[in-house]
């Protein structure tokens, strides 16, 4: 405890002359960084979610004018009645936004930014400027997606993963200036992606306190590594696709124009080859945050640690080679789709051992069950539907069936919301204390993930209903269907069920932001953690340590007999500790 | 819960469900006992006064079982599903004997082709395709003759292999039939065959599956499985109806 006051006390005297603008706006710290996307990437949820209802509405009463849709200019919806080329545009920007905007920025914008420098012990992230520059192209990206949707013939409409030539040609998809602003967003988005990824690796590679070796580091802080990796190496081939379709777009190149000798399938093998990638970006690092969440709430270490690495590390590496499993009824060589079934199924691997080892975290453990640790829980409940009904897809005769159908859907959201961002608000509540000084309500909390875990319930698990019964995604009017219409009352529970369930997060986003004038002042170390970031005061001061932590010991010490409290931070110094023999390399 | 696929009228569609079961009950098993194992801990492991949670860091014969049987499960899943896959998508799956029928998609609308008495089709070519002619028939090939085309309406007979070869004037669609438990992508550029058997007489639809443009929702199609009896009928009908049509 006197150490860390005496941090504090040296932090406050650290003698601060940025100005504001340098502080709050063009800041290089690591934690503003991280606290800049976090409101970036809740206003694009924000967006997505608003988008997704629209949706809902139009999927379960068609044709009938939508309440508020007279709001809506004519060329949208006409007396309120949501448009064909409206709809597309919905679930083309729901996509976008939430894959690139939402979730993988909330993931790795928000917490390796935030996360890294402090669980690693670092006075911040290897290359500040630079992780600045990448925070201000994702606005840009940002703001070229969002404009899209005000130009005058529509935002894009060729669904998020812009299959050519529809998305190449306007002729086709009906949207020039909308396709093209989508081409150029992902190119900024990429630039922005490329240099978080290269600072993330760098600083984890560099910059550990001493101390902090590869196996004591901290499971989250190994999964944003293995996600910056994926991330360097896969987002620029979306970038460099998208510098493709931009030129199909407005310089008539023929990439996928077999016309002219190109090729149509050449962009979803790219697209894929990224986008199978980013599936595992968008999940390891919730993986990680929950590892932390339920080794806290268990007081238990981690169960099987070093497995938990190996099947970060597996499910990375297998990433690279499954991302045709989405092309299975493409018109691939069907030869090929065995070969990605094989490496598709044995990608359920590593994912169980993960499943299994929170479970056997929790296993006779001393349960806490605060916000985060229900996050958590939920996670690995939800996380095990969405990874299970993948294994009907990786079955190739399946998947003949259920290919682009509502089982998909349910499929990517289980992964997506279940998964992803149960952990986000899991990670959400479990560091809101260090990034502004005080606690979210813990009751708001919990009737939050109670409600939450319900209706999400209620909306995502008929999905797979109704994709058995053949729904087929992006489609305007499922009641033309003879075959769907037995299903059509799935389709209006569900969707009120997903309005009850925006409905429901207006109780987080008051806590968000009341929690933050008003909520109870944190405690040096609230949840009673082993990471070296509860060391600090809260919220931390710039640049983190005057001196760089010790480390001494695995970041899951928790419930160790014999010890006076049921935690060890990593960085406290029990008389048996000796110094460590050689420390990292440090560079500032 | 079998009710919510829907009925089965091709030869691969008990094979497709009888793998989908499979790899519920699979899943199914998986799923209860994590979730049940979550409740159960959550409840017997409940933080309360004076408990000492049980240090372990891991057990490796724990993680040996729970990666081996995973594992082990997906082979096998992989071989039983490689098995299916080759007989329904295998390049040289396609039975000697089945019935060709050309499959023609374009936004928002399927030309189906049949090829007449002298059993060919004649060349198409992207060149000739107008608002007369939307597949593209070049007419200087005689084999183009006695082809018969129709739109939006697929009649098939039963219990016979049929081969669609599928070809896409503009963006990729899917020719999906549900009941069928079939699915392939049309892709310009390329053409894909895709066979199966209809098994039940009886209409069905033929939806797009992958989004194609504005008028996707709606690209929609009849298909007629019927006695050969009555598609014998149907194919001289049409064939009559194209004599008298003058040819363009």
């Amino acid at each position: 405890m006197s150490t860390a006051a005496a941090t504090a006390h040296a932090g406050h005297a650290h003698h601060d002359d940025r100005s504001f603008v340098q502080k709050y706006l063009f800041s290089t710290d690591h934690k503003i960084i991280g606290i800049q996307f976090l409101f970036l990437s809740l206003f694009f949820l924000l967006i997505g979610a608003i988008l997704s209802l629209q949706i809902r509405w139009q999927l379960a009463f068609p044709g009938q004018p939508m309440p508020g849709g007279k709001l809506l200019p004519e060329s949208m919806a006409a007396g309120g009645v949501l448009l064909p080329e409206y709809y597309l545009q919905l679930v083309t920007m729901h996509g976008t936004f939430m894959v690139f905007f939402a979730i993988m920025l909330l993931l790795v914008g928000v917490y390796a930014n935030f996360l890294i420098p402090l669980k690693i012990g670092a006075h911040d992230m290897a290359f500040p400027r630079i992780n600045m520059a990448s925070f201000w192209s994702a606005v840009v990206a940002g703001l070229v997606m969002l404009s899209s949707l005000f130009v005058t013939d529509g935002s894009p409409r060729a669904g998020w993963t812009m299959y050519v030539p529809l998305s190449a040609r306007h002729d086709y998809s009906g949207a020039s200036l909308g396709q093209e602003l989508w081409s150029i967003s992902i190119i900024f988005f990429g630039l922005s992606s490329v240099l978080g990824s290269l600072n993330y690796i760098t600083t984890v590679i560099n910059n550990r306190a001493p101390g902090m070796t590869w196996f004591r580091m901290p499971l989250s802080v190994w999964a944003l590594f293995i996600t910056a990796i994926l991330g360097l190496l896969a987002v620029p081939v979306l970038a460099g696709a998208a510098i493709m379709l931009l030129f199909e777009q407005i310089l008539g190149t023929h990439f996928f124009d077999p016309s002219a000798g190109g090729q149509v399938l050449l962009w979803q093998h790219l697209f894929w080859f990224f986008g199978h990638p980013e599936v595992y970006i968008l999940i390891l690092p919730a993986m990680g945050m929950v590892s932390e969440l339920v080794a806290n709430g268990s007081r238990k270490p981690i169960f099987g640690y070093h497995s938990m690495v190996f099947a970060i590390c597996g499910i990375a590496f297998l990433g690279w080679i499954v991302w045709g499993h989405h092309m299975f009824v493409s018109g691939m060589n069907p030869t090929l789709g065995s070969s990605f079934m094989v490496t598709t199924l044995l990608i359920a691997v590593p994912s169980a051992i993960k499943v299994f080892n929170w479970m056997g975290t929790m296993w006779r453990g001393n349960l806490r069950f605060h916000t985060p640790m229900l996050w958590g829980i939920g996670f690995v409940a939800m996380f095990t539907i969405g990874g299970l009904s993948g294994i009907f897809m990786a079955a190739t005769p399946v998947d003949m069936y259920i290919h682009d159908t509502y089982f998909i859907v349910a499929h990517i959201h289980y992964v997506l919301v279940g998964g992803s961002l149960f952990a986000i608000f899991g990670g959400i509540v479990f560091w809101y204390p260090k990034m502004f000084g005080r606690m979210m309500n813990e009751t708001a909390g919990k009737v939050h993930f109670w409600l939450t875990l319900i209706l999400y319930n209620c909306v995502f698990f008929p999905m797979h209903i109704i994709g058995m019964a053949g729904h087929m995604r992006r489609i305007y009017d499922p009641t033309i269907y003879d075959f769907l219409k037995p299903v059509q009352h799935w389709n209006v529970f569900i969707s009120i069920s997903a309005f009850l369930l925006f409905g429901t997060q207006i109780i987080f986003f008051l806590n968000f932001w009341l929690s933050m004038f008003w909520g109870k002042k944190a405690a040096l170390n609230p949840w009673e953690d082993n990471g070296l970031e509860w060391s600090l005061p809260s919220p931390a001061p710039h640049g983190n340590w005057d001196t760089p932590p010790t480390v001494y010991r695995g970041p899951y010490e928790f419930s160790v007999p014999g010890a006076s409290e049921d935690y060890i931070p990593q960085n406290k110094k029990l008389p048996t500790d000796r110094e460590p023999a050689l420390a990292p390399a440090h560079g500032d | 819960m079998s009710g919510w696929l829907p009925a089965q009228a091709s030869s691969f569609a008990p094979q497709i469900d009888g793998m989908f079961w499979a790899i519920m009950i699979i899943t199914g098993i998986t799923f209860v006992l994590v979730e049940i194992g979550i409740v159960w801990f959550s409840f017997a492991y409940r933080g309360r006064p004076g408990r000492q949670a049980h240090y372990t860091h891991g057990n490796g014969t724990a993680e040996i079982i729970w990666t081996a049987i995973p594992a082990v499960t997906m082979v096998i899943l992989g071989l039983v599903s490689n098995g299916l896959w080759t007989q329904f998508k295998g390049r040289n799956s396609v039975p000697a004997d089945a019935f060709p029928i050309e499959v023609h998609a374009k936004q928002f609308e399927w030309w189906v082709t049949y090829t007449g008495a002298d059993g060919k089709f004649g060349r198409v070519t992207n060149d000739s395709i107008s608002k007369t002619n939307p597949t593209g028939i070049d007419h200087s090939d005689p084999a183009s003759n006695d082809d018969i085309v129709v739109r939006n309406q697929l009649h098939v007979p039963v219990g016979k292999p049929v081969v669609v070869y599928l070809s896409s004037e503009d963006v990729i669609h899917s020719f999906y039939v549900p009941e069928f438990r079939v699915r392939q992508d049309v892709v310009p550029g390329m053409q894909i065959k895709q066979w199966f058997v209809a098994t039940v007489p009886g209409t069905y639809e033929i939806a797009c599956s992958q989004l194609c443009g504005l008028g996707h929702y709606k690209m929609r199609a009849q298909v007629y499985v019927q006695t050969q009896a009555d598609f014998d009928a149907w194919m001289q009908q049409q064939a009559e109806k194209a004599k008298g049509a003058p040819t363009s």
